[in-house]
């Protein structure tokens, strides 16, 4: 096992060094000029000048992308000018915001999304089934700025119900001492039930529309591949042989439609971490998306390359994550090493 | 887990998601820090929380105005709209207790109590140091200083502990204004200097991240992009203790949010909405909104001169004529700021700057003049703005191209993303474009020096030259430094004048400063530099 993970570690290294050179390339094709952009308003050519230098902007570029790769060895990401902080640390503490957001999205989009699926495939083409359609279709085509607004509209502004949508924590709240990063977990962790509350309220309306916007997928993915392995022969056979439907199901027909159930997750998470960016701005959420179109909006380099490299990590470890958990589920998917 | 648990916990859980949380109950602790505690919330926050950064944005000037002190600064007086609104004339004294104005210097005395958030006093040292660093650093807080003509570490000097005297280079009316802004704030040296190392003599880094001032207050937390925390400074002796102890200043990103948290009564104040929800909110008049026009600033469209076919007068004028003013005014603005246009043919020129302009919107003549010019089948070219307010520019650049294109003037809409706007200024090539200027010094001669000056500044973006222009903006600046009112006001409207005949930039309006408040929250004061002063806000 773990040579397996050493082996697939190694091929990720040629894609993380194009990931590098490609956001390099990129941020520089960009249109805007740091040095004008952070001049000032009343900069003159002189002083727009003065700034690229201190920038480091006036180098050839081969000789920039030298620095970069060399500060990147020493876990330096460059320093953000529209925070005016180290990249790293912005990306660390932002990082968990998102995180939990969209793991809070995806795990109630499954609590959701799978029962319905297997319920829609069981009864083909009952209520339920219909019913699995339309919240399917209703949820995807709705973009997620829009359920964003649409939740806050209605559970803010004119219920009252959910708190004022500004961020992770009411402004009166101070953040439980990090652990994780993930004002859940933490607040738990430091036994303040009152903070944990207040996290948990904050969250409730983003993360219903990260859910709402991915149930689809999985729902119909489910239903899709549920519906497949029912019709096999096995599933015949196990239920010739008598045994209980609940059984048939769920520990025949369920384990064995899970494969391309646990692929949609992979393919489900990252979409939603692309999705976070609109949710983040609508909720004034502190996470990595707004950072990083916060970044891009002023021709900002070095967020947007962290912000690059850190998905591209991620990516990456989600995939492994999910090849193993092939294996776990389906031995037969063991890749001999 | 068996089946019938698993969908047993399946559906507790999905049913715990949909049930709304309970409106939130605050321990009475948390009731009393809300009643003491000011809740401000904007669209983007500060980068650097020191304005002598490089490149500080907008946002960390409100954070310097309000942490730190200056010499001096502006009494109160009541503007047009009834509110309170600095007075460009009147100084006060912030951490000098007495400024006496000679012929060619000018010497302060410090307050004697007046220290630093660390306790250490402020004596004429720090003064000295903080002028020296805001004219040597380069960029934004050195041209600022410039404007005043103070431009050398030599003019500062420290004549004992509690007095210090700065010298003019030249006689100008700017030189103790320019003391006012924002920029000549004191910093405590001593603790600055402590960070400072040679790569960075000035503790650019340290002050980047602390605040190190005498100021009304102080940052207590700064989570870039998220929050600014401030606490009240209880030992400020600039003037009288500020009612709010904390002011909490929130991004939050989605106009319609702001407006959410305005009218649902969770945020105190927001500054930055756009027209169409100021106009809406002051209709329904649940909150407290004060709009004030810019001081000495203008929306206008620009036309670059040193081309063709903007370099023929008539074409200019015909585009003068073709501007739908009304129109952008109603549809654009929602009648939220100060026309600048379609003064009655009969007024006369004041010795003021902004004032309206006698163009108004007249198709047939513009068609006319059009044609005088040689162009009776009108031309092509491109209408250029900033993408970063793409709220106003927008729909401003569609009304004037469907009115343009009533002429024959075909134009191409050029949306330019903000971080590329001001280089495409400086390369000064866009034939035509909509731009704001503004100073916050509030003199004519001063608007006049960088938008409309043969010198070339960045401002003067339509690269206009003319010797005569230059020579009446000369003599005015000339006259306002030696006190000679009878040639100043002569020049002010000769040169105002001329920019009107030869009309190479069109004025459109005064934009409006919106601020939306609770109720319960008052004493909002307009200042040039258009941020917020946390000093004289109450929560009754």
């Amino acid at each position: 096992m773990l040579r397996q993970i050493g082996k697939r570690l190694l091929t990720v290294i040629p894609s993380l060094i194009g990931v590098v050179i490609v956001t390099f390339l990129l941020t520089r094709v960009l249109p805007g000029d740091t040095a004008a952009y952070f001049a000032g308003p009343a900069a003159s050519a002189q002083a727009i000048e003065e700034v690229r230098k201190q920038l480091g902007l006036d180098k050839p570029l081969p000789e920039q992308f030298l620095r970069y790769v060399v500060d990147l060895a020493h876990g330096d990401f460059g320093k953000s000018l529209t925070t005016g902080q180290p990249v790293i640390d912005d990306i660390a503490s932002r990082l968990p915001a998102s995180g939990e957001l969209t793991l809070m999205g995806l795990v109630v989009a499954i609590l959701i999304a799978v029962p319905l699926g297997i319920l829609a495939a069981v009864k083909q083409g009952s209520l339920i089934d219909h019913a699995c359609r339309m919240i399917a279709t209703a949820g995807v085509s709705l973009p997620v700025f829009f359920t964003g607004l649409l939740l806050i509209y209605v559970f803010y502004f004119k219920l009252g119900w959910s708190p004022p949508p500004l961020g992770r924590l009411d402004v009166f709240y101070s953040p439980p001492p990090t652990v994780t990063g993930f004002y859940l977990i933490d607040s738990l962790l430091a036994g303040d039930l009152e903070t944990f509350r207040a996290a948990l309220a904050q969250l409730i309306l983003p993360t219903a529309t990260l859910a709402i916007f991915s149930l689809a997928p999985i729902a119909r993915m489910t239903r899709a591949s549920m519906l497949a392995v029912l019709a096999s022969d096995f599933v015949r056979t196990a239920r010739a042989g008598g045994l209980s439907s609940r059984t048939v199901i769920l520990t025949y027909a369920f384990r064995n439609a899970m494969l391309p159930v646990v692929t949609t997750l992979g393919m489900v998470f990252s979409f939603l971490l692309g999705a976070n960016v609109l949710v983040e701005k609508v909720f004034a959420w502190p996470g990595i998306g707004s950072y990083a179109v916060e970044a891009l909006i002023t021709s900002d380099f070095a967020p947007v390359q962290g912000f690059v490299l850190t998905m591209a990590v991620l990516y990456v470890m989600l995939n492994l994550g999910i090849d193993m958990l092939y294996g776990v589920i389906d031995p037969r998917m063991r890749v001999e090493g | 887990m068996k089946r019938r648990d698993f969908l047993k916990s399946v559906t507790a859980v999905a049913a715990g998601s949909v049930l709304p949380a309970a409106p939130a109950v605050w321990s009475p602790a948390k009731a009393q820090s809300r009643q003491e505690t000011l809740l401000i919330v904007s669209e983007s926050g500060p980068n650097n929380i020191d304005i002598h950064g490089v490149g500080t944005t907008v946002p960390g000037y409100e954070v310097s105005w309000n942490c730190y002190d200056r010499l001096i600064s502006h009494e109160m007086k009541t503007g047009e709209n009834g509110a309170p609104y600095y007075d460009r004339d009147k100084f006060k004294p912030e951490l000098a207790e007495d400024m006496n104005v000679g012929d060619m210097s000018v010497t302060f005395k410090l307050k004697k109590n007046a220290t630093f958030h660390d306790g250490t006093p402020v004596t004429a040292k720090d003064v000295k140091w903080s002028f020296d660093r805001a004219v040597t650093v380069g960029g934004f807080p050195t041209f600022q200083m410039k404007a005043g003509s103070l431009e050398k570490p030599e003019q500062f000097v420290v004549v004992d502990d509690h007095t210090v005297r700065v010298d003019f280079l030249r006689k100008d009316r700017l030189t103790i204004p320019d003391l006012a802004v924002i920029v000549p704030c004191v910093m405590n040296s001593e603790l600055v200097k402590k960070h400072a190392d040679e790569k960075d003599p000035w503790g650019l880094e340290y002050t980047k991240q602390n605040t190190a001032g005498s100021g009304a207050y102080r940052v207590a937390s700064w989570k870039a992009g998220t929050e600014v925390i401030y606490e009240r400074n209880d030992k400020w002796t600039g003037g009288p203790l500020p009612k709010v102890r904390r002011v909490i200043w929130r991004m939050v990103p989605s106009s319609g949010n702001r407006r959410a948290l305005l009218e649902r009564g969770d945020a105190d104040i927001s500054y930055d909405l756009p027209n169409k929800d100021f106009a809406e909110l002051k209709n329904v008049g649940k909150l407290s909104i004060i709009s004030t026009p810019y001081s000495n600033g203008i929306q206008y469209i620009g036309m670059n001169v040193k081309n063709p076919p903007f370099d023929n007068l008539k074409v200019r004028q015909a585009v003068a004529y073709a501007i739908p003013y009304q129109k952008i005014m109603d549809a654009v603005l929602f009648g939220l700021a100060k026309p600048t246009f379609g003064a009655p043919p009969d007024a006369a020129t004041q010795v003021a700057w902004p004032q309206p302009d006698k163009y108004f919107t007249d198709i047939a003549k513009a068609r006319q003049l059009l044609a005088e010019a040689g162009y009776p089948n009108g031309f092509e070219t491109t209408l250029s703005f900033d993408l970063g307010f793409a709220g106003v520019n927008e729909p401003l650049c569609v009304l004037t191209q469907e009115s343009l294109a009533q002429i024959g003037i075909k134009t191409t809409i050029n949306k330019i993303p903000g971080s590329n706007w001001r280089t495409e200024l400086n390369k000064k090539v866009m034939p035509l474009f909509t731009n704001v200027f503004s100073g916050w010094l509030d003199y004519p001669e001063y608007f006049f020096y960088w938008c409309y000056h043969g010198q070339n500044a960045v401002f003067n973006t339509m690269s206009y030259q003319s010797k005569e222009m230059d020579a009446l903006i000369d003599g005015a600046r000339a006259a306002a430094a030696v006190g000679n009112t009878k040639d100043y006001d002569k020049d002010v409207k000769g040169f105002v004048d001329l920019a009107f005949s030869d009309i190479p930039r069109i004025p459109l309006f005064q934009p409006y400063v919106n601020v939306a408040m609770q109720k319960n929250v008052t004493g909002y004061q307009y200042w040039f530099h258009r941020r917020l002063d946390y000093r004289s806000l109450v929560k009754g």
